[in-house]
């Protein structure tokens, strides 16, 4: 029995994290078993969270692909869905269907540099990738985790990147536009880091999730920098309502975010990107 | 002498009830073109008398008016506001209901579909190529949606050759009328007497077989031929035949953008007529006492503020960044979605449109090259 895409299956909440004042991090598991047991998905796919009698939004699953029987989705608090999801507790039900999308290309990227460039909660698509990257750490080369944010204060998840840059030939370079006491990371934008890194070697590929300001900025350094335009990999996002490729909100050009994406290669799509209307 | 030809055949007028009982005995529901508010639209059919008689319709951009003259036709005229996307993908669809239970579980079950057989009688040529191009977005192999796949299965199409094209209809230009050329069960051409008719599927073979129908003369065919050529050269306005999607996105910044959005009122009529135009949002209505609430899609269109939103951002926010939109995908994007432009060339968006923006002279100055 696998899930109908066409209407949500319930889920119940069974941890709530509050990441920052705005942001919670929700792991559910699908109340029944046989959907739980069978779910599967690709780093990058993301899910449809429905809050009762509101509505459905699309967010990326941030936790570990290898245990996908319970999945956890970060969440910020910017709109009606997203305020009511962030305020239930453990134990409340809201409604999943999922997964949708095309996620990162793990397979093919095996024994390159893996550069992972993430902005705000752009940072959470990113997790299951650098999971999977660290899970098989001797089948890539260098890992190298950028992370930049508005305020020290958004910094989430500041153990888990100690943690990560623990590893061997993991290097993780956190900044801030602006840095609050105890900062020790850099300040200023991501675009700062580039500096602080070997970056990029022709074997590397690049994943990219953040505000698309900063996205362009991160693309063109990388590009400058001799990155070629088929490894730049970037998770996009656009209104999302069915999820299926069909209600025509997510259209970029002439690719559906939904099915298409969210993870596109900028070769791909570097016709349209950064433009505005698209 | 009476045939039961499945080849063409000829209906006289005085018998057109005896294909309506034919449909009905066959289980089918008759939808057909009627008069009502001033326009031709597409209801329940009882007698043949309700069809529209000596009606014609004058259409131009920001204008429909019907006219009444002295032909026995019924189909005199080239269409109404409405092709057949409402019987396949329905302006409300409820998609599914949840319940919330007194120990805060919730439950949630699909909406199904199954819709009574229809026969629409008066499809035009038009009609079918965007039933073609909807069936291609909503049947494709990535995913088959239930409802329009209910709907489009319950349908029995009776198409009528276009004899009377508006002058705001460019169907020759698009390849896509106005004589029709598949995906109907039975077509038909009109005559001031009666209409040839013919089964093009084998659904409708068995209903022709049991009309009485005459063998056509040549006199008749004749006449045919003349009317359906008049259709083509009577239309004025054309789209460029050629895949338009290339010179589109090179002309992103071409200054008819914004002299178009000067006059656009962003009212969305244009998409609401399309009868290609696909795009829906998902809206929860809850009852009052919050146990049960539905999930239903609701038509929308890309000329709202709220199509590109996303959490603080609306991606566009300008009328120009909405009718580039429409355009760009219309006759640029399709092309690579679904392997041809999304227009068909009915010219609703003209006639509906409140300040008479025609899609034929927008495009011709994008794709002109010249500012």
């Amino acid at each position: 029995m696998t899930m109908a895409l066409h209407c949500p299956a319930e889920a119940e909440i069974i941890a709530r994290e509050q990441e920052t004042r705005s942001i919670v991090s929700l792991t559910v598991r699908l109340t029944d078993t046989r959907l739980a047991d069978r779910f599967q998905f690709q780093p990058g796919q993301f899910n449809m969270l429905y809050l009762y009698g509101i509505g459905e939004i699309a967010i990326s699953i941030s936790s570990d692909p290898a245990s996908s029987d319970t999945l956890t989705h970060t969440i910020s608090d910017v709109g009606r869905v997203s305020h009511g999801l962030t305020q239930l507790d453990v134990g409340d039900r809201i409604g999943l269907r999922g997964p949708f999308g095309r996620g990162w290309p793990l397979q093919d990227v095996r024994a390159n540099d893996v550069i992972i460039i993430s902005g705000g909660l752009g940072c959470a698509p990113v997790v299951p990738v650098i999971d999977y990257v660290i899970n098989r750490r001797e089948k890539y080369g260098r890992l190298i985790i950028m992370q930049g944010v508005k305020h020290s204060d958004d910094m989430i998840w500041r153990e888990r990147y100690e943690a990560w840059g623990a590893h061997p030939d993991t290097q993780v370079l956190l900044a801030a536009d602006a840095g609050g006491k105890h900062w020790n990371g850099a300040v200023g934008p991501v675009t700062e880091l580039f500096d602080l890194a070997q970056l990029p070697t022709e074997n590397s590929v690049a994943f990219l999730c953040g505000p698309e300001p900063m996205i362009r900025a991160c693309v063109q350094r990388l590009l400058e920098d001799g990155l070629p335009a088929d490894r730049i990999w970037i998770s996009m996002e656009r209104n999302m309502q069915c999820a299926l490729g069909q209600c025509g909100h997510c259209q970029f050009g002439d690719r559906f975010v939904c099915k298409d994406g969210p993870v596109f290669c900028y070769a791909d799509i570097r016709h349209l990107f950064g433009l505005k209307g698209f | 002498m009476t045939a039961h030809s499945p080849v063409n055949s000829f209906l006289p007028r005085k018998e057109f009830g005896e294909l309506l009982s034919a449909l009905r005995f066959g289980g089918y529901r008759c939808v057909a073109p009627k008069v009502c508010d001033g326009a031709i639209v597409y209801e329940e059919l009882q007698l043949q008398d309700q069809l529209p008689t000596g009606i014609s319709i004058h259409q131009a951009a920001g204008s429909y008016r019907l006219e009444i003259t002295d032909s026995p036709r019924n189909f005199d005229w080239a269409n109404g506001p409405q092709a057949l996307k409402p019987f396949v993908f329905k302006s409300t669809e409820s998609l599914w209901t949840v319940n919330r239970n007194a120990d805060g579980t919730i439950t949630f079950s699909e909406s199904t579909t199954e819709p009574e057989p229809v026969a629409i009688i008066g499809v035009r040529s038009c009609d079918l190529a965007a039933l073609a191009l909807q069936d291609k977005h909503f049947l494709n192999s990535d995913c088959v949606d239930p409802h329009y796949q209910a709907r489009r299965a319950s349908l029995f199409l009776v198409a009528v050759n276009c004899t009377h094209p508006s002058d705001t209809c460019f169907c020759a230009s698009t390849g896509d009328g106005p004589v029709a050329q598949g995906g109907f069960d039975l077509l038909l051409d009109e005559l001031d007497d009666g209409f040839v008719i013919r089964a093009g599927s084998k659904a409708a073979q068995k209903i022709l077989q049991t009309l009485p129908v005459e063998a056509v003369t040549g006199e008749q065919e004749e006449v045919i031929t003349q009317q359906n050529q008049r259709a083509i050269k009577c239309q004025t306005r054309r789209l460029p035949s050629n895949n338009l999607e290339q010179v589109l996105f090179e002309n992103l910044d071409h200054p008819r953008w914004q002299a178009v959005a000067e006059r656009c009122l962003s009212c969305g009529n244009c998409t609401s007529v399309c009868p290609t135009c696909f795009c829906y949002s998902e809206q929860d209505t809850g009852t009052l006492d919050l146990t049960r609430s539905e999930h239903v899609r609701e038509w929308d269109s890309c000329f709202t503020q709220g199509h590109s939103y996303i959490h603080g951002l609306t991606i566009r926010a300008d009328t120009r960044l909405r009718y580039r939109q429409w355009l760009t995908h219309k006759l640029g994007s399709w092309h690579s979605q679904y392997g041809r432009s999304g227009c068909v060339g009915c010219g609703r968006c003209i006639s509906w449109c409140p300040v008479g923006i025609d899609i034929t002279e927008e495009v011709a100055a994008i794709v002109s090259g010249e500012p």
